[in-house]
C-alpha cells in the first residue's frame, strides 16, 4: 500500500465507507428540495427576469439609458464583463492545475467550482455583447463568408477575446460534463422511477464503469487538464490586452498580464469560498468540504492576493519612475482625485484584507473567510472599476474631461447577471451531484479518515 | 447462446488480487466494472494505452495549422487591410486566436474520439449487470467466449477468489 504521511489532516472527515459517499452526495438529488431552496431560486429567478427586461430595454431604447459618455465609453459593463470572466477562473484552474499538481483536495470541490466558472461565463459573455448596441447584429464579430467580403480585424485584442471566451467556455464545459459522466451514471443507478432512471441515463451517456472506459477517461482528462491549464491563464492574458495594448495611461503596462491572472485566480476563489462555506452547511456536506479545504483554498488566496497588492504597488513606482507626465498623473488622480473612494475600497479589501490570512487561525475560521471572501468579491469589483472609470475620466484633453455615474437601468442588468448566476446554480445543486464522486472515492483509500485509522493529533476544531 | 459469469467485491485490494488469481489460471477476463478508476487495474488488465493523447496532438496540429493559415490568408490574399500602417503579415497578433483555436479543436476532437471509441453517448443503453457497480461494488465478468471452461467451472473459479454473489446470465453476445 501507498505510504500515508500522518501529519497531514483527512479529506474526508467521519468514517465515510464508499456506500456512504455516494448516499450524502446523491441526496440532495433524490430528497424533495426545502422551502429555502424555492425561495432562493424563486428570487434568483425574478432579479434575472428584471436583468433581462433591462436588456431588452436598453436594445429597444439605446445605450444612451445608460450612465456612460464620449470620455467614458465603458462604464459597469466593462467592469463587470472582466469581473465575471475573473471569477470564472477558479474552477478550471481547480480541475486543471491543481489536478497536474496532484493536488487532492481539488476532489471535493472541483465539481461545483467547474459549474462557477460556466455560470459566471456565461454572465460575463453578455456584457460586451450588450454593450455592441445592436444585440441583432452581434454575429458581426464572427469571421463568416458575408456579401462585403470583410472578415474581422485579426490584430484586435477585442477580437481575441471573442475566440478566447468562446473557447473557454465550450471546453470548460466539456471538461466538466466529461467529469459529470460517471456520476450521472451512479445517479441514474440510484433513481427508482423509470422516467428518471431513463433521463439519467441519457444524460450520462449511458455509462457503466467499465475498466477499459475508465482508463480511457484517466488518459482524457490529464490531457484535457493539459489543455485547459494554458487556456486558463491566456484567457485574462487576452482580457487584459484589451487595455494593455491602447495607448491610455493606466492602461498600457506590461505587467497587465500576469497581474490580471492572478486578480482572476484571486476573486474566482473568493466566489468559491463564499459559494462553498454556505453550500457545505446547506447539502450536509460538511465531512467532504473539510476545514481543511477552507484552509487550501485561503492560501491560494494569500498567495494571488499578494501577487495582486505587488502589482498595484509596482503600478504606482513605474508610473514616477518613468517620469512620463501623463502617467503620473493617471495615477496621482486614482489615489488623490475624485475616484478616490473607489482606489481605497479596492487597496483595503485586495491588499490588505487577505494579508490576515497569515494566521492560521483565521484561515481556519469558517465565518471569518466567508466575511473575507466577500470582501475580495467587492475589492475585486472596485479594482476593474479603477482601471475602466478612473483611467478614462480625465483624458488628454482636459475639455472633455467627465465623470460617471450608473443609471439604474445599468446597475439592474449587472444585477440581472446575479439572478442568472444563482438561478442556474440553485438548479445545478439539485440536479446534479455537487462533488465529484468518483473522484472522492478514488482519493478515499489515501486520504478518508476512515482508511487512515484514528487521527495522530486533533487539529483546532472547525468554529461556525 | 454463450453464459456470461459475474461476481463482484468492495474492496479494490481484493478485486486486484482476484483478477491476478485468475489470470495466473489462465482465465480470461472480459471486464471489469468499477466505481471509480482503479490504480494498478490497468497494468493488471494488460490494457493498452490509450490513443486518445494521439487524437488530440492531430487535433491540435489540424486547428492551429488552419487557424494560422487562415488569418494568413485574410491579411495576405483575401482583403488585406491597412492598420495604421502595420504589416499586412503580423505573425505575432495572430498567435492567440491560432492558441485558442488549437485547444478548442484538440480538446473537442478528443472529447468526440472517447466517446464514439467507448460507444458512449446520448441514448446509449448499457448492459448494466448490478447496479451497484457506480456505488461500491468492484465487478470482475467473465465469458466463456474467450475461456475453454464451462459454465459452471467459471463460477467455481471466480468464487474461489472470493467473489461475493456469483451469478451466470446466458447473453446474446
Amino acid at each position: 500500500m501507498m505510504h500515508v504521511s500522518p501529519v497531514r489532516e483527512p479529506l474526508i472527515n467521519g468514517e465515510k465507507s464508499y456506500k456512504d459517499i455516494t448516499k450524502d452526495v446523491v441526496a440532495p438529488v433524490r430528497a424533495k428540495p426545502g422551502k429555502l431552496w424555492f425561495v432562493g431560486l424563486g428570487i434568483s429567478a425574478i432579479v434575472m427576469l428584471i436583468g433581462f427586461a433591462m436588456i431588452g430595454y436598453t436594445i429597444w431604447f439605446g445605450i444612451g439609458t445608460w450612465g456612460v459618455n464620449r470620455t467614458i465609453g465603458w462604464g459597469w459593463s466593462i467592469t463587470n464583463f472582466v469581473w465575471w470572466v475573473g471569477i470564472g477562473h477558479a474552477g478550471t484552474f481547480i480541475s486543471a492545475i491543481l489536478l497536474l499538481f496532484r493536488q487532492k483536495w481539488r476532489t471535493s470541490i472541483n465539481r461545483a467550482a467547474e459549474a462557477m466558472t460556466i455560470f459566471a461565463v456565461m454572465c460575463a459573455g453578455l456584457f460586451p455583447l450588450i454593450h455592441m448596441g445592436r444585440l441583432p447584429l452581434g454575429f458581426f464579430i464572427l469571421p463568416y463568408p458575408n456579401t462585403r467580403e470583410l472578415w474581422v480585424n485579426f490584430n484586435s485584442p477585442l477580437l481575441w477575446d471573442v475566440f478566447a471566451i468562446t473557447t473557454y467556455l465550450l471546453v470548460s464545459l466539456l471538461f466538466w460534463y466529461m467529469g459529470l459522466i460517471p456520476d450521472l451514471g451512479t445517479i441514474r443507478d440510484r433513481m427508482k422511477t423509470l422516467w428518471k432512471k431513463k433521463v439519467y441515463n441519457f444524460l450520462s451517456f449511458g455509462w457503466k464503469g467499465s475498466a477499459r472506459h475508465w482508463q480511457r477517461h484517466e488518459s482524457m482528462s490529464l490531457i484535457l487538464a493539459g489543455l485547459a491549464a494554458p487556456l486558463v491563464l491566456s484567457v485574462h492574458t487576452i482580457v487584459s490586452f484589451d487595455f494593455a495594448t491602447s495607448v491610455i495611461p493606466g492602461w498600457h503596462t506590461t505587467i497587465f498580464p500576469p497581474y490580471f491572472v492572478s486578480g482572476a485566480i484571486f476573486s474566482g476563489f473568493a466566489m468559491v469560498l463564499t459559494l462553498m462555506i454556505v453550500t457545505r452547511r446547506a447539502l450536509n456536506l460538511k465531512e467532504y468540504i473539510t476545514v481543511g479545504h477552507v484552509e487550501s483554498m485561503n492560501k491560494i488566496i494569500i498567495a494571488t492576493g499578494s501577487i495582486v497588492g505587488i502589482a498595484y504597488i509596482t503600478e504606482l513606482f513605474m508610473a514616477w519612475y518613468s517620469g512620463v507626465e501623463y502617467e503620473r498623473y493617471a495615477f496621482m488622480n486614482r489615489a488623490l482625485g475624485p475616484y478616490a473612494w473607489a482606489y481605497w475600497i479596492m487597496m483595503t479589501c485586495n491588499v490588505i484584507s487577505p494579508q490576515l490570512l497569515w494566521f492560521k487561525k483565521l484561515r481556519r475560521n469558517l465565518a471569518f473567510t466567508f466575511v473575507l471572501s466577500i470582501f475580495i468579491n467587492i475589492g475585486m469589483w472596485f479594482e476593474r472599476f479603477v482601471i475602466v472609470v478612473t483611467s478614462l475620466h480625465r483624458d488628454y484633453l482636459p475639455s472633455s474631461w467627465a465623470m460617471y455615474k450608473p443609471t439604474w437601468v445599468e446597475v439592474a442588468i449587472y444585477m440581472g447577471t446575479f439572478g442568472l448566476f444563482f438561478t442556474l446554480f440553485f438548479i445545478f445543486i439539485r440536479v446534479f451531484p455537487v462533488i465529484a464522486l468518483a473522484e472522492v472515492k478514488s482519493v478515499a483509500r489515501s486520504s478518508a479518515r476512515k482508511f487512515l485509522g484514528k487521527p495522530i493529533k486533533k487539529q483546532s476544531s472547525e468554529k461556525q | 447462446m454463450r453464459a456470461i459469469v459475474y461476481g463482484y467485491f468492495t474492496d479494490e485490494l481484493d478485486l486486484l488480487n482476484a483478477v491476478k488469481e485468475l489470470q495466473n489460471k489462465g482465465i480470461r477476463i472480459a471486464d471489469v466494472r468499477t466505481p471509480f478508476p482503479v490504480h494498478g487495474l490497468d497494468a493488471a488488465l494488460k490494457l493498452r494505452r490509450s490513443h486518445l493523447p494521439k487524437v488530440a496532438f492531430v487535433g491540435g496540429l489540424i486547428g492551429g495549422t488552419l487557424g494560422l493559415f487562415f488569418q494568413v490568408w485574410v491579411f495576405t490574399k483575401g482583403w488585406p487591410l491597412n492598420f495604421g500602417g502595420k504589416p499586412f503579415l503580423s505573425l505575432p497578433s495572430f498567435i492567440p486566436v491560432t492558441f485558442e483555436l488549437t485547444v478548442l479543436i484538440a480538446a473537442f476532437s478528443m472529447g468526440i474520439a472517447f466517446l464514439l471509441r467507448s460507444n458512449l453517448g446520448p441514448g446509449s443503453i448499457p448492459d448494466i449487470l448490478d447496479e451497484e457497480v457506480t456505488d461500491d461494488h468492484f465487478q470482475i465478468i467473465l465469458s466463456e467466449k474467450n475461456n475453454n471452461l464451462s459454465e459452471t467451472e467459471l463460477v467455481e473459479a471466480l468464487a474461489a477468489t472470493g467473489a461475493l454473489d456469483v451469478k451466470h446470465v446466458n447473453a446474446e453476445k
